[in-house]
């Protein structure tokens, strides 16, 4: 019912392939469906391509944590925007990725053994998100109660990755070691035997920059399609969901996995991105910068939360020193209290009334029907 | 005997401790529908006030703690005013532009974490920053305890008093008062409260206030036995939480039982294994609590009730 396409302008052009692949990405669950936002987003995607030749090696790096985050945000907007379910856990998927790629590449360090590592790392992420997701959502698990269960996941990690110093918690060639945490995970590489590739500084940012945009357009897709508005669906109204025939719990544990894949993947990023993995990522501080980002962003958009996590990172990283921290929880307040729809609808918002258009493709607020409190 | 003398006062030990963590948090949470996940912050405001009044301002202990309890108690009210209700930047935007700003955050269970959570950060930091890392530390009162070769801080046991006492105080304040009774209507039915006469606005910036006060009184209470560091507030905030959501709605009997249950397997667990692995069990109870009873233990206590009056 809510497929109103936006701008008039495009609907002249021939049904092309090009279009055709075009209307994949675009649905009323996101916001740029025109014309001008793909131009727009090529230009950004050109810009972060041609960034490292502009600023060397090292600001690269550095840049690339940032993408790295980004998929950590993404995560919690599918999970939480999309679907509803606000995670206060989704460092635990990302630490455990991280803590697995960590014992795995060391025990396993060849091209081989470390592509065996991101693949197990990543399906370990999912599969802790389905169990943790199956005890929950199918346990009758929810609304604020699933948010205090993942807050409480990641103290249990936190309490016992930091009490992992000492033999006992080596495993193979790999020390977890406690709060020193677990160094020397080798660099991200791909391939086997002759055909492998090891990622430097460099080559690390572009893939992770490609692997971005590729997840990105993966996500645009999915919660386009009809499974996407499924999910919407829930986030809106689970009992009416419910009763118009969706197994609710089992779109919730999809979702939920789902999320956990994405922080996993970020995890595994993290941990090759600084050959390092430390209870700290287990931490309520680090634990609450996804809220944060995806909070500020705008939760139920996917752009919003890659462009407030990319620069949120970026701000909090160039300030560093001690204001950082009270910033950000400055920008968190203001913005749950004054704009709680964040930043990126509320741009959209602005633009569109600008240039005098209808209110866009933006499914309006459920609530003016349905008020449960 | 001498190991079932430890078992009995770390029970004590951690009973006091979970009670009092957990009993502003509860409050706050049942009537108004706010998790305030600047909770430990509030306490470590209290111990701070405490501290810097004993220490800077020369205050005996007593006369320190009870300005740590007023002075979050303020606090408490402040935040209330400007965040919770959003009554002061309303205010200000309906004077500049014509309009609220801001949409309270009752009952708005995500959206207030994610606020108060913005605001402990603010908190810690900013105390970081005019304080430093960390602060001097009043010396625990009233000695040792002794019986043969074991040996017991008299405070600590002193604590577990004043956690029972709170209990009975919080319980008499909302059966027995007027502010109670308002209280208690505003959580059944907000609406018909206010219909009958009830200021719920004004409930509302009571209870925070109370809820902040009893959060003082904690880090008040606690100041002396703790190492005085910006980030204090974490380590109360994961057992009052548990403790919360294992208790469930009824705030007085619910923090009775969560802290008895939870207190219990903290001390078995801390005396058999370790420190640590108490920590983990509590954390571990909490989740499987939550997967059985999502209501708490007084939510399947009024369940069984009212089924036997239906049954009846």
């Amino acid at each position: 019912m809510a497929t109103t396409h936006s701008g008039g302008a495009d609907s002249n052009a021939s049904e092309g392939f090009l279009d055709r692949l075009v209307g994949r990405f675009e649905g009323p669950n996101t916001v740029g469906n025109s014309r001008r936002f793909w131009a727009g987003f090529a230009v950004a995607v050109l810009a972060l391509a041609a960034y490292p030749l502009a600023v060397g090696s090292y600001q690269a790096s550095r840049f690339s944590l940032f993408l790295v985050y980004a998929f950590l945000g993404l995560s919690l907007s599918v999970v939480w925007g999309y679907a509803g379910i606000l995670s206060f856990g989704q460092v635990v998927f990302f630490g455990f990725a991280g803590y697995t790629f960590g014992v795995v590449s060391v025990n396993f360090a060849t091209p081989a053994g470390i592509t065996a590592a991101f693949v197990v790392a990543v399906a370990g992420g999912a599969l802790l998100a389905a169990v943790l997701g199956y005890f929950m959502f199918y346990g009758g698990v929810r609304n604020v109660y699933v948010t205090i269960i993942t807050l409480v996941s990641t103290l249990v990690l936190h309490t016992f990755m930091a009490q992992t110093a000492g033999d006992a918690w080596t495993i193979g060639e790999a020390a977890l070691g406690g709060f020193n945490g677990m160094p020397t995970i080798p660099n991200l590489a791909l391939g086997v035997g002759g055909a492998a590739f090891t990622f430097d500084s460099m080559t690390f940012y572009y893939f992770v920059l490609a692997l971005l945009i590729a997840t990105y357009l993966g996500l645009r897709a999915l919660v386009n399609s009809d499974y996407g508005r499924v999910m919407v669906a829930v986030r809106e109204d689970e009992d009416r969901t419910r009763m118009f025939g969706y197994d609710v719990k089992r779109v919730k544990l999809a979702v939920f996995t789902l999320g956990g894949a994405l922080a996993g993947l970020s995890g595994v990023l993290y941990a090759s991105w600084g050959n390092y993995m430390s209870p700290g990522v287990f931490e309520l501080t680090f634990a609450s910068l996804p809220v944060i980002w995806v909070s500020v962003g705008g939760r139920k958009t996917l752009l919003g939360a890659v462009i407030a996590t990319v620069g949120i990172e970026f701000f909090r990283n160039s300030l560093g020193g001690e204001l950082a921290f009270v910033l950000v929880g400055t920008l968190l307040l203001v913005f749950i209290l004054g704009l709680p729809g964040g930043i990126v609808p509320w741009v959209q918002e602005v633009y569109s009334k600008r240039r005098g258009e209808t209110a866009t493709s933006e499914p309006t607020e459920a609530s003016t029907e349905v008020v449960d409190s | 005997m001498v190991n079932g003398l430890n078992l009995l006062f770390q029970f004590l030990d951690s009973f006091a401790f979970i009670v009092l963590a957990a009993a502003g948090l509860a409050i706050i949470f049942g009537i108004m529908g706010v998790i305030n996940l600047a909770h430990g912050e509030f306490i470590m405001v209290g111990a701070y006030a405490t501290t810097l009044a004993n220490i800077r301002l020369g205050l005996p202990l007593p006369a320190a703690m009870l300005a740590g309890v007023v002075v979050s108690a303020v606090f408490g009210l402040v935040v209330e005013r400007v965040i919770i209700s959003g009554w002061l930047p309303n205010l200000i935007s309906q004077l500049a532009v014509g309009r609220d700003v801001i949409e309270p955050l009752y009952d708005r269970l995500a959206d207030s974490m994610v606020a108060t959570w913005g605001l402990s950060l603010i908190m810690v930091q900013g105390v970081r920053i005019t304080l430093g890392n960390s602060l001097d530390q009043i010396g625990t009162p009233l000695g040792n305890i002794a019986y043969g070769g074991f040996s017991y801080s008299t405070y600590r046991v002193l604590l577990a008093g004043v956690a029972l006492a709170v209990l009975a105080v919080t319980y008499y304040v909302f059966t027995r008062t007027e502010y109670g009774m308002r209280a208690r209507a505003t959580i059944q039915d907000e609406d018909t409260a206010r219909a009958m006469g009830v200021d719920t606005e004004r409930t509302y910036m009571t209870t925070f206030a109370f809820g902040s006060a009893l959060a003082g009184l904690t880090g008040a209470l606690y100041a002396p036995t703790i190492t005085m560091v910006p980030g204090l507030g974490s380590s109360f905030l994961v057992e009052a939480f548990v403790a919360v959501v294992v208790g469930g709605p009824s705030v007085v009997l619910g923090t009775t039982l969560a802290g008895g249950l939870l207190g219990m397997i903290n001390a078995v667990f801390s005396n058999l294994i370790g420190t640590f692995f108490g920590r983990i069990m509590l954390l571990l109870t909490a989740i499987v609590m939550i997967r059985f009873l999502p209501e708490g233990i007084t939510g399947y206590v009024e369940r069984l009730r009212e089924r036997r009056q239906e049954g009846a």
